[in-house]
């Protein structure tokens, strides 16, 4: 089961990060051209966006109709319907990042694949930030 | 085809909810890549560490993909402050992981499940990058 999950997991992730790549999301000119709203606007994250979100809510009602998924014995879907302190703080904190460097954790990874120099300076920037999170949060239960 | 449709943003777009499909079909995994990365900073459990590796690893794969069938054109962005990148990158980090997604698990994949938590999320990144990038470019007056 585990090799499954590596394999579909290997697809999808593929799928995923050729979308970022056609789209240019991985592009942060792309992206900041979408959040500069009072500039030359680009609407493309909004057809990204849209065009995601409808597979998406289309697809998942069926999947989850089902017993289990293909490769494990359930779900493990978010069971948080909270909108809490750290939900609003922390999107405000990556909303910051997002509109300064025009990065999402998504196209920093994908960056990797397309020779771009600035995702190494921005992933591990990324990846120390989400470690401090994580470090602040076993510290401080709760 | 009318020519306000952004035909390569649709349909990478599509790719990536049918991504997001394909792996809560098969792993029952919502397709948040802040959350599939951050679970390998933790401890491991429950045997996820190769899954999430091989799906970061493919989102690598499938960006180099495109560019390798020509469909990027445009070359990377030149000159962008490295200090801001750096500063975003641990803003970001930090961030989504304290919010517990981003643009894909918060955005595409909550908002498809219609959870009033991720839309809050999504409002809240969405408005304030907005005035980030206004502050940066309008005010600052950085144009990269």
């Amino acid at each position: 089961m585990s090799a499954h999950r590596g394999v579909a997991a290997l697809g999808a992730g593929t799928v995923f990060g050729a979308g970022l790549a056609l789209s240019q999301m991985t592009d942060p000119r792309k992206v900041l051209g979408f959040l500069d709203v009072a500039g030359d606007w680009d609407p493309s994250l909004l057809w990204v966006m849209g065009g995601a979100v409808t597979v998406a809510l289309l697809a998942f009602r069926i999947v989850l109709r089902r017993a289990a998924p293909v490769c494990d014995a359930q779900f493990h879907v978010p069971t948080k319907t909270a909108v809490d302190r750290p939900l609003l703080l922390g999107s405000a904190l990556f909303g910051v990042g997002w509109g300064l460097a025009g990065y999402c954790p998504g196209p920093a990874i994908a960056s990797l694949g397309l020779a771009n120099a600035e995702t190494l300076w921005l992933l591990p920037a990324l990846v120390a930030g989400a470690a401090l999170q994580r470090w602040r949060a076993r510290r401080q239960p709760g | 085809m009318p020519n306000w449709i952004a035909l390569p943003a649709l349909a990478g777009g599509l790719l990536i909810g049918g991504a997001a499909v394909l792996l809560l079909l098969f792993n029952g995994r919502i397709a948040g890549v802040s959350g599939i990365a951050g679970g390998l900073l933790a401890p491991e459990v429950n045997g996820t560490r190769l899954w999430r590796a091989l799906f970061l690893l493919g989102l690598v794969l499938g960006a180099w993909g495109i560019v390798a069938l020509g469909a990027l054109a445009a070359p990377p962005r030149q000159g962008f402050p490295p200090l801001l990148l750096v500063i975003g990158g641990l803003l970001t980090g930090y961030g989504t992981s304290l919010a517990g997604g981003c643009t894909s698990g918060h955005g595409v994949c909550g908002l498809a499940r219609l959870s009033k938590r991720s839309l809050v999320a999504v409002l809240v990144f969405v408005g304030v990058a907005m005035v980030t990038t206004f502050v940066v470019r309008h005010l600052w007056g950085l144009s990269a």
